[in-house]
């Protein structure tokens, strides 16, 4: 190691912060690692109590009858597979699982489109336009359950003020009834979720848009692409690592919304707004089987994992091809 | 940061620290890790608390319901001469509470349940039977002493009950030229006539929660149902009684998503002209509708002369197993002078609630003539767990399932409940 210091030095002159350090002053391999261990020290044991436990004690659970009584007496026999059979022959589990898809889908989709559309309308810059754009981060500010409180609100058949306005402006006759109709309820919840999301995908793609320098949409112009095309391709190759992140932490996000469906609608009416977040939920802290909710809650991380494993391996190849 | 690089003779920056100031660095490190462990042994001890003490926990977070229980508390705590410390959590976190506290052995002394839950928690063993610390439980009725028995033996005392009754507002009753309903025929005929505009005859809350269960009750049992079987045409019938009154447009279809008190502020904005709902509302309704003239009867009932049968609600108090049985029996003490008829009284004046004693529920009557209905359906009240015990929650979850299907789906209320009664195996 030491012989070879000299010549890695002359050969990168233009780096002299990472050469190894000179024959004359020997390191001692414990003492700066022990350092470096010792300022991960808190971030790892912070990780691994509130992460770690938790995942690991979840996992454990998911395989033992762990009851109301458990918390007294201690005891959560054993007993298998028996909690992910329970749950996934629940009747409401395909409904849920149904559910939660298109739940995902639909508002990945909204608050992107949205969201994109948002961050290229205000790429230019006009009077109050910093000023719109910090009044469009408020949704993501506001608690969720505040906000399913005032959704609520806003969405109640026969007094609520979106019902009232459409009625208003003529585009529906009878109040659609938002909440309460099996037909309607998920795309209701869809909706406030959408609204939620937008900020989130406004501020990263706007920040992400920022980064495209100008002279390459000049230069695009020159060919002859404009608009849609400059878009198409000039935007979005050079977006993508962006994109790729929003969609990624979105759909995460999305797949366990949990507070938003619990204060709209109860994942009511008739199960036509569960899903496997509010039904793992249910399981665990209303009907008290905790072993099974663990199982569900499972299920749901393994479907988070898969997809983004999936997801993170086509973006590696599509980089990789360039 | 600057001088944590050390530069050799040559000027080249050397990585690694100085002795000193790794040292420093590792102290440094080390010393919120010290803290913290510090932090996590001192308290502990607060749980054992001292002999005088006894640790209340409940979920009267109103002010009118906080204020009544502390100064019936602590005046009963200067009586037998323990001080009070009292702890109150939202009401839908007390089970959660209650787990926690289970499972790091940090249970109070005295503890108070919302009926429906005692079962659960009497199950895993964390309460101790009242009659073996030396209550006596007599002065109270049968049904009442139900609500708080779980396996033949009582584990919790109710000071006061509610229930349900039909809330009418006059105003509008008499503008339609109606009478208050009796019997069902009467009650989708009342509701039809006074649903105009945006007004509807009638408003009761059908959530998918307990609540829903809860209100539905009355009609079911009214109509001779059982919660044992719920494949039955009695229980059909009370179904198809909510879906006729929902079809009617007597009722809104928004039932499905409203809370009680959602239901309660419907009649107060005078958007419905009667309320299925309970006493613990009644001084908000005088607060917030001062100028709306309302009148409470019982349920209507299917048929002429039948009983009006309601659900029995209110909250139990009881004695964790806390291994200190000297502690128990002083509690037990207290808990004997809580529930006294005086007591009773007073904290069923300041709660809207009626006593549950027989005779302090009479006097309340007469001393309260607009509670004088609850009194009347107190008396005939069933608790929901007298035959499923522990199994209620899930026959409650199958009922609230099955009028969701029937209203929201449209289903055939004969078909909802048989699917429900046979998700219950």
């Amino acid at each position: 190691m030491t012989t070879s210091a000299p010549t890695s030095s002359a050969a990168e002159p233009s780096a002299p912060a990472t050469r190894t350090p000179s024959p004359r002053r020997p390191r001692r391999p414990g003492a700066s690692a022990l350092v470096r261990y010792g300022f991960l020290a808190p971030a790892a044991l912070y990780l691994a109590a509130f992460f770690g436990y938790p995942i690991v004690k979840n996992f454990v659970m998911s395989f033992q009858e762990y009851t109301s009584a458990t918390f007294f007496s201690g005891l959560a026999p054993f007993v298998g597979l028996d909690n992910y059979v329970t749950v996934l022959s629940d009747p409401i589990f395909l409904k849920a699982l149904g559910n939660t898809a298109l739940f995902t889908i639909g508002s990945i989709v909204g608050q992107f489109v949205i969201g994109m559309a948002l961050a290229l309308f205000f790429r230019r810059s006009f009077p109050l336009s910093g000023f719109l754009r910090s009044v469009l981060l408020l949704p993501w500010l506001l608690p969720m359950i505040v906000s399913a409180a005032v959704w609520r609100w806003i969405l109640e058949q026969d007094s609520g003020i979106l019902n009232r306005a459409l009625e208003t402006i003529g585009l529906i006759s009878t109040p659609i009834p938002w909440l309460t109709s099996a037909d309607t309820a998920l795309v209701a919840v869809i909706m406030v979720n959408i609204w939620l999301g937008i900020p989130f995908n406004v501020v990263l793609l706007y920040s992400g848009l920022q980064a495209i320098p100008t002279e390459l949409y000049e230069a695009a112009e020159i060919d002859g692409a404009t608009g849609w095309t400059s878009f198409r391709y000039v935007t979005l190759p050079l977006l993508r690592p962006v994109v790729s992140v929003v969609l990624l932490l979105g759909v995460i996000y999305t797949i366990k919304v949990l507070d938003l469906i619990l204060g709209l609608t109860g994942g009511g009416p008739a199960n036509a707004t569960q899903t496997v977040a509010t039904r793992s939920y249910e399981m665990s802290f209303v009907e008290f089987e905790f072993g099974q909710g663990a199982a569900l809650g499972n299920v749901l991380i393994v479907i988070a994992l898969v997809f983004s494993i999936v997801y993170l391996r086509a973006n590696a190849r599509s980089t990789a091809k360039g | 940061m600057s001088d944590q690089l050390r530069t050799s003779a040559d000027h080249s920056p050397v990585p690694g620290f100085r002795p000193r100031r790794r040292s420093v660095g590792a102290a440094a490190l080390a010393l919120p890790g010290l803290l913290g462990l510090a932090a996590c042994g001192g308290s502990g001890d607060a749980a054992s608390g001292d002999p005088g003490t006894v640790r209340v926990v409940d979920y009267y977070n109103t002010p009118a319901d906080d204020t009544v229980i502390q100064d019936t508390l602590e005046a009963v705590g200067t009586e037998v001469g323990v001080s009070i410390s009292r702890e109150k959590v939202p009401g839908d976190q007390l089970i959660q509470k209650v787990l926690q506290m289970s499972s790091s052995k940090t249970l109070p002394d005295l503890l108070m349940l919302d009926n429906p839950d005692l079962q659960e928690i009497a199950k895993s063993g964390a309460l101790a039977p009242l009659e073996d610390l030396g209550i006596d439980t007599s002065g109270f009725t049968q049904e009442i002493l139900d609500a708080g028995t779980y396996e033949g033996k009582v584990y919790g005392l109710a000071p006061t009950v509610n229930t349900i009754a039909l809330f009418c507002n006059t105003a509008l009753l008499k503008e339609a030229g109606v009478e208050a309903p009796t019997t069902w025929d009467e009650l989708k005929e009342t509701a039809a006539a006074l649903t105009k505009d945006d007004t509807y005859g009638i408003a009761f809350s059908a959530i998918a929660t307990y609540e829903g269960t809860w209100q539905f009750l009355p009609f079911m049992w009214s109509n001779g149902g059982d919660e044992t079987d719920l494949a039955t045409e009695q229980v059909a019938g009370a179904g198809q009684l909510w879906a006729d009154l929902v079809a009617e447009g007597s009722a809104s279809k928004a039932v499905v998503n409203w809370g009680q008190g959602d239901v309660i502020d419907q009649f107060k904005a005078g958007k419905a002209a009667m309320a299925v709902n309970g006493p613990w509302n009644i001084s908000g309704l005088q607060s917030d509708a001062p100028d709306l003239e309302w009148e409470v009867v019982t349920i209507p009932v299917p048929t002429e002369g039948a009983d009006s049968v309601a659900p029995l609600g209110g909250e139990v108090w009881t004695i964790p197993q806390t291994g200190d049985t000297e502690k128990q029996k002083k509690v037990a003490e207290l808990l004997q002078k809580f529930v006294s008829p005086e007591n009773q009284l007073a904290m069923g004046a300041a709660r809207s609630t009626i006593p549950a004693s027989t005779e302090a529920a009479a006097t309340f009557g007469k001393e309260h003539p607009e509670l004088a209905t609850f009194v009347e359906q107190v008396s005939t009240a069933r608790a929901r767990t007298a035959k499923l015990g522990p199994e209620w929650p899930t026959t409650a979850k199958a009922i609230y399932t099955a009028n969701q299907q029937i209203l929201v789906d449209g289903a055939a209320p004969e078909q909802a409940f048989a699917d429900a009664a046979d998700s219950l195996g």
